[in-house]
Order: C-alpha cells, then structure tokens, then sequence
C-alpha cells in the first residue's frame, strides 16, 4: 500500500434492487494513473457499482471518495463535475450528429452553439494529437464505424476534462485489431496520468492491460490483486466460486457424410444491399463449423436464410435434398421438420417471448408436435411435463416452467433455448452467440452441449463475434467479411492475428500489414453496415 | 384566371395555412422531443373555445388569445404528465385529449352562452383586426409588385405574421442554439442526453410547452382571426392535418412552410370552384375539392412520398437503463 491518495475510494457501497442485493459493502481503493479492471460474471454488480459512481443510481449506503474528497454523485451531471467520464457498453450517441454535435452536447459554453462547436473543433485537434484519437469531426455517427464510435465516446469524456474513464465491456464490438488500438489509447492516457477503470468479463484483457484487478461475485468484491500476481484461472475461480475449465475439452473431431452444402448464396435486403454475396460452405456429420466475424457482416443473414425466415437466391442442400429457399413454404416451421435446429443470436428477441412462461418458451416451434396436443386442443400437461424435464436435464435455474422467461438470468435464459433446440435432436444445428451475455458457469455447460451434440454426429454451425469461442469450440473456422466468406482455416493451423486479418477483410495474411491499411479497409465497409444498424 | 383572381386565392391561402402552420410547428417542437402529438386537434380546439368566449366576455382579443393558450398548455401539461412522467402510451394520451377537447368544448359553450354550443358572434376588439403594412395603399399602383404587397402580404391579422416569423425562428431555435441541440438530441437518443448530464425530463417537458403555446396561438388564430367566434368542431381535422404536414416536411421547419401551405392552398380552392373550373375548363365537383387536403393528407400518411425518418426516439418514454 502507498500513501498515495487513491483517485478513486468507495467505502461500503451497498445497493439493492428490491430483494436483489446488487452491490453490497464494497470497498476499493483505485490509485490514480492505472488502469484497474474489474472483472465478474454477468449481475456480479460491476455495472451497477460503475452506475452509482457515475451518478446513475444511488447507492443506499456507502460512501465515495474522488482524490480523496468526500464527493456526492446524486446525477451524472455531478460526476462529470467530479472529472469521471462514463463509455458505456451500448454507446450514448445520436446518430444522426457529426462527432463535434455529439462531443459538445451538454458541455456548451454558452447558449449559441457556433462558439461552442468552433471551440470543440479547435479541442478535438489538440486531443486527437495527443491520445491517437484522430476522428473527422464533421463525420455523422451513423456512417463512422463501432470502433471509431468508442472513440468519439472518449473524446466525449476527455472534452469533458474527465481524469477517470469508465469503460464498460469495450471491446464487444471491436475486431482484435481494433481493440488493440483500443488499448495502446488507454495505456497513452494512463501514461499522461488519467485514471482508467475497465469493467468486462474476458480474462485476456485483464490480464493484458490492467494494473491491478478487482474480482466480482454476487454483487460482493471477492479480491483485489496486482495483475501481474495472479493468473486466469485464479481469476476465473474467484469469479465462479469454483474452479472451471477455461478450455473445451473435446476430443478430435470425426466428420462424416456432408449433412449441408451451400453453394452461391445471396442476399439483397430491403434497401437493395447485398448482405450475402455468393456464400458456399459444406458442413459434415461430427463436425462444428464457426463462422468468425465483426458482427454486421452477414452472419446474421446467413442464419436467418438457413434458419428459414429470411428468402435468399443459391442453394441449400440438407442431406443431399434440396432445400427451397424463397417459396411461400420457406419458412422457419419446414426448416425444423427438415431436422435444422436454430438457437437464434438475439434470445430476446427471437428466441423467447419473455412474458411467457418457461414451459411455453420451451415448446415454440415444437407446438404442433403430435405429444403435445391432444385433437385441436393444446396438452398444456404433457408440455408443461416436457419443459420441466429439459430444464432439468440442462439445469436451469430455478427449475419452475411456470416462471415468465424475462425472470430468468440471462445464461439461464440460453440455456431454456438451447434445451429446446437441441434435446430435439437436429441433424444440423445453428447456434448464434450461444455465450452472449451469459455467465462463466452457463458457457462451459452450453459449450459441452455442443461438443456433445457434434459428438453425437450432428453438424453444427457456430456463429460468434467472440474469437476465442470460435478458436475453442470449432473444428473448421470460415471468416465472414462483407457478406463473403474469406477464408477457412483449421483451428490448429491459425491464430488470432490471421483470423482478425481475415475480418478485416485482408486475405493476403502472410504480409505484414499496418493498422491504418486495416482501419481503411474497415472503413469502407463499416460504412455501410453503420448506416444498417 | 387572371391575375388578381390568383392573388385572391393566393391570400386566402395563407389565411387558411395559418393555423395549419402554427399546429405544424408545435408538433415539430414536441416530436423533435421525442414526444409524438396526436392531440395537435384537440389543444388548438379548446384553444379557439376558450379564445372566443373570453375574447366574447372580455371584449378583448388579447385577454382571449391568452386564455386560449393557457387552455392549450394545460393539455399539454397534461399529455406531458402522462406521457413523460408516468410514461404513458403517447398515442392514448393524444386520442384521450382530442376527445375530451371534442366533448368539453362543445358542452362548456353551450351551459355558457346556451347558443347550441357556440360562443356569441364576436367584432371589434374582440377579433384580431387586419394590419396594413406601411406604404400598402401607396403603393397599390405599381404593376404587379404593387398588388402583391397589398394584397398578399400586407392586410393579414397578427397571429398571420407570428405564423411566417415562427418558420425562421423555429429553424434558429432548433440549429443554432444549444437548446435545439439538446432538443433535437432527446428526441434521437434521450440516453445520450441523460448522460451527458442534462436533464431528458426538463427538455421534454419545455417542448410540450412551445407545442402548447402555439396550438394555443393556432386555435386563437381560428376562432377569432380566420372566423369570427367558435363552432362545434372548427378545428375540422386540422390537428391531423398538420401532422400530415410535419411528415410531409420531414420534421424541418422551412418543408413545414412549404408543406402547409401546399395544404393551405387545396383549402383555398374548394373555396372557389369557379375559378377551378374557368382554369381547367370544366367542372369539378365541390365534394372532391373539399375532400383533397384529406386525400392528400391519406397519401402523404400512406408513405407514398417517399422516406420520411422520424425522430428515433420518438413515441417512446424514456427509461433509465444502463
């Protein structure tokens, strides 16, 4: 311990939500020029103890400290005066603003914006110079990538005279490129004496850019340690409470018969983009394909076309038969009478109803199923039976099919999907973002599923933005780019360097290649897909 | 037509895109804000009934016009309370203030002056008088520019030119100031707003405000500018007209001009068949001409002219979330 005075101090935090204790009793100390991650699973409380620091909520007790002043944050407003800046995991930002509205917003000078913009303008310059943080300032955000977003989002903060920067879960969206410069900036700004909070649940980050480490658990800090005196799998068992096994273990893959083919697939959507451009792969019986990609590149679409709810030109075969891909009978219903199970990417949105029960959820798309009707009655017993031996068998918790979806965690939430697809045994499986916002614990047990499936002799395709899960789980790795696939690779045969390079769309990945060649070539295509989302 | 006939109809044009234009910018205001407003026709509506009766009891426009926009802001007010305080559905609270305007008003005149739901007929001070625009009778005599001063431009009542100043000001207020930043930022992304520390509650609420003001000035406008004193019903669908007009401009305030006057003139010509019919050279039947600002109004709200983005935020409360 130093006798420093911490930038940041939080004395007995305590916050609950209802009978949900989010934060309780939490202390940490934060010494100015570091960068301290905190790490937990999901509703360990790391956003909300970072919510009430930031003046979003209030905590019930507890006290704060900003370089050691006793500070009050009742609203945002009085932690932008207490010098902490806030980037939040979904950016704050107006779409349709240029960078320099979007900086200036709530930090005018006075109540004419023209004085107010050319002083942003002349600000934006001395910051972009110092930090690396070089942005057109008349660019509007909807047509600037994710990557170049994160940076109006610190911009935002610096222009704000923030010293502590708050980054929630950054680098979701970010190639590995992308979050490498990420990175390089906050280790610039921790060099030039800001204070650098960093809250995620991916250990390599952790353990590659912070100082030091707080650990979550249940809404309690478990530990805080130096960075460099620990390891991941220390960190990952004081984050479970239990040890757990950061790797899959699977056995070699045995691929048999070809279960699908596709070959020229293409996709124009409503606008008149083509989201796919002549997509061909082939998936084999015992074998899990991953398809790595910045989100927004086509994967979605190419679930939705093989998923059935989205109409495509090209072909599709499953077990050598033809699959119709832009009849009236082209739907998500003859997709799964065909034997493809879809375990969609967004499970709120597509894969739930949250106001249902669990015992309706785990039924949808299965409803017409024989066992659960009796005539044109529905057997809501039989359904309710079902549903509650597949949450047994896949542990969610708590194992009530009564309960409405929304009630449940989010990896719990995963899980009533993934029983649902999987337990009705589909000669091919398509599993999107099976971890997204889902627990440690949840992602080894869903991640044994799909090896278990895959060794069952079922296909699988995987589509994911985390890398790390694709390089584990996958037996072949297909790198999607602008709707095209770039590349495949054998998951013993690449690295992560390669893989970001393909998703960069840079398929010459034996040449070195500089990070502006990478950015440039992001940015025509981001373009775009900025303007979709 | 000759030339002085199109500058009747002209005239009347603007007359009749007054109140359209007024509504049209409020609603602007509160969608700009996020705050979607269907019930544009009932506030101007209570508007014009309470106008005209304080303007009939006091004899002054004035102390009318007042009233009637304090009757606007109080339904504004109330929207505002449901749909930013209780984070209602905006639509309900919108439809629920037209009817209540609807019924209010029409019940109110009749147990006040007991004219089948009329206000009494009003003259002198109690309506807006026409303003002449200096040198307008000089300068008469000089070709066409002449007429086009005096007829045209000059001889309107004041909430008329409050109308045509409130396009500028709009525009100024919404892109030059750092409220029409934040304005227009709530209505996009009320997060961003909230965390850049300014308050998403206070902003809304201060655009309902504008919106109710001038419904209020719309409704006055009717009652006792473009008639001469209050009728069951006189809005006439303008509220939803001028929505129509506010998609149409894409929430801009110059297309909202551009627009309600577009709307303003189809009024003006079912008003003279005559000079439709001089013009084509046949007949057309005055239902069909009555009936072509809603035909339009269908048209525009049918998407049929082209892509219109509305705010993002719009119609949708805001809900703190991380």
């Amino acid at each position: 311990m130093t006798d420093q005075t911490p930038a940041i101090e939080l004395k007995d935090i305590s916050k609950a939500f209802g009978p949900v204790q989010a934060n309780k009793d939490i202390s940490i100390r934060v010494m100015p020029g570091t960068i301290h991650g905190i790490i937990g699973e999901n509703g360990a409380g790391k956003s909300t103890l970072m919510s009430i620091l930031y003046g979003f909520y209030r905590a019930d007790s507890g006290e704060v400290f900003i370089n050691g002043k006793r500070t009050e944050i009742p609203d945002s407003q009085a932690a932008i005066r207490a010098g902490i800046g806030m980037v939040f995991q979904h950016f704050k930002l107006v779409q349709n603003f240029t960078v320099l509205e979007n900086v200036v917003l709530g930090a005018e000078d006075g109540r004419l914006l023209r004085p107010s913009l050319a002083k942003a303008r002349r600000e934006l310059k001395a910051l972009a110079e110092e930090y690396e943080l070089n942005i057109d300032p008349d660019a509007r955000i909807e047509d600037i990538g994710v990557g170049m977003q994160q940076r109006v989002e610190i911009l935002k903060a610096l222009y704000r005279q923030a010293d502590i920067l708050i980054l929630d879960e950054p680098t979701g969206v970010l190639t590995p490129a992308e979050a490498d410069h990420l990175f390089r900036i906050l280790r610039g700004l921790r060099d030039q004496g800001k204070t650098i909070i960093l809250i995620t649940h991916k250990l390599r980050e952790i353990m590659e850019s912070t100082d030091t480490v707080s650990v979550m658990r249940r809404g309690e800090m478990t530990a805080t340690v130096k960075t460099a005196e620990t390891s991941p799998p220390e960190l990952a068992e004081l984050m479970v409470g239990r040890k757990v096994l950061l790797q899959v273990e699977k056995p070699p893959a045995t691929p048999g018969k070809t279960i699908l083919e596709v070959e020229d697939l293409t996709v124009v959507d409503s606008k008149g983009v083509e989201r796919l451009r002549g997509i061909g792969l082939e998936i084999r019986a015992g074998e899990i394909l991953g398809v790595a990609g910045v989100a927004g590149n086509g994967q979605s679409e190419l679930l939705e076309v093989l998923g059935g709810y989205r109409k495509a030109k090209g072909r599709i075969r499953l077990n050598g038969k033809e699959i119709d891909l832009s009849g009236s009978k082209s739907n998500a219903g003859t997709r799964r009478k065909r034997g493809i199970a879809h375990v969609p990417e967004d499970r709120h949105h597509e894969g739930l109803i949250l106001d249902f029960a669990a015992w309706e959820n785990v039924a949808f798309g299965y409803h017409d199923k024989p066992e659960f009707n009796k005539g044109i009655f529905m057997d809501n017993a039989a359904i309710k039976a079902d549903a509650a031996a597949k949450m047994e068998r896949f542990d969610v918790r708590p194992p009530n099919p009564n309960l409405a979806a929304k009630n449940f965690s989010g990896g719990n939430q995963q899980k009533i999907v993934v029983a649902r697809e999987i337990e009705r045994n589909p000669d091919l499986l398509l599993i999107g973002q099976p971890t997204r916002g889902v627990d440690i614990g949840a992602i080894e047990f869903i991640h044994e599923q799909i090896v278990a499936l895959r060794d069952a002799g079922k296909a699988v395709l995987l589509v994911s933005v985390e890398l790390d899960e694709i390089m584990s789980l996958s037996d072949r790795i297909a790198v999607m780019f602008d709707g095209q696939i770039m590349g495949e690779r054998l998951p013993s045969e690449t690295d992560e360097r390669e893989l970001g390079l393909l998703m960069a769309g840079i398929t010459d990945t034996d040449k070195p290649h500089s990070e502006a060649e990478i950015e440039a070539n992001l940015a025509k295509k981001r373009a775009s897909a900025a303007k979709e989302a | 037509m000759d030339f002085l006939t199109l500058l009747q109809v002209l005239d009347t044009t603007i007359r009749l895109a007054t109140p359209l234009l007024l509504a049209c910018l409020a609603g602007l205001f509160s969608e700009r804000a996020g705050i979607f407003d269907i019930g544009l026709e009932g506030k101007m509506l209570a508007s014009a009934f309470l106008t005209a009766a304080v303007a009939a009891a006091s004899g002054s426009v004035l102390i009318g016009t007042l009233a009637g926009i304090g009757a606007a802001l109080a339904l504004s007010g109330v929207h505002g309370l449901a749909s930013i305080t209780f984070r209602g559905n905006q639509l309900i609270s919108g439809v629920a203030i037209n009817f209540l305007a609807a019924g209010l008003t029409v019940v109110v005149a009749q147990s006040w002056f007991g004219q089948g739901g009329r206000t009494p007929q009003l003259s002198g001070n109690a309506r807006f008088e026409t303003i002449d625009l200096p040198l307008a009778a000089e300068m008469r005599d000089i070709p066409i520019l002449g007429p086009i001063y005096a007829e045209l431009i000059s001889g309107h009542t004041l909430l008329v030119y409050v109308g045509m100043l409130a396009v500028p000001l709009t525009w100024w207020v919404l892109f030059r100031t750092r409220f029409g930043l934040r304005l227009r930022a709530v209505g996009e992304n009320p997060a961003a707003v909230d965390t850049a520390g300014v308050s998403v509650v206070g902003l809304r609420f201060a655009a309902v405000a504008i919106c109710g003001l001038l419904t209020g000035l719309a409704g006055a406008y009717l009652s006792t500018g473009l008639q001469a004193g209050f009728v069951k019903d006189m809005t006439a669908g303008r509220g939803y007209i001028a929505l129509a007009a506010l998609i149409f401009a894409k929430w801009r305030p110059w297309y909202a001009l551009g627009a309600c006057l577009l709307f303003g003139f189809l009024q003006a010509i079912a008003l003279r068949p005559d000079v439709i019919e001089g013009t084509l050279g046949f007949e057309v039947g005055v239902q069909l001409l009555d009936a072509l600002p809603y035909i339009l109004t269908v048209v525009i709200l049918a998407g049929f002219v082209g892509r219109a983005i509305p705010p993002r935020a719009g119609g949708e409360p805001y809900v703190k979330e991380r």
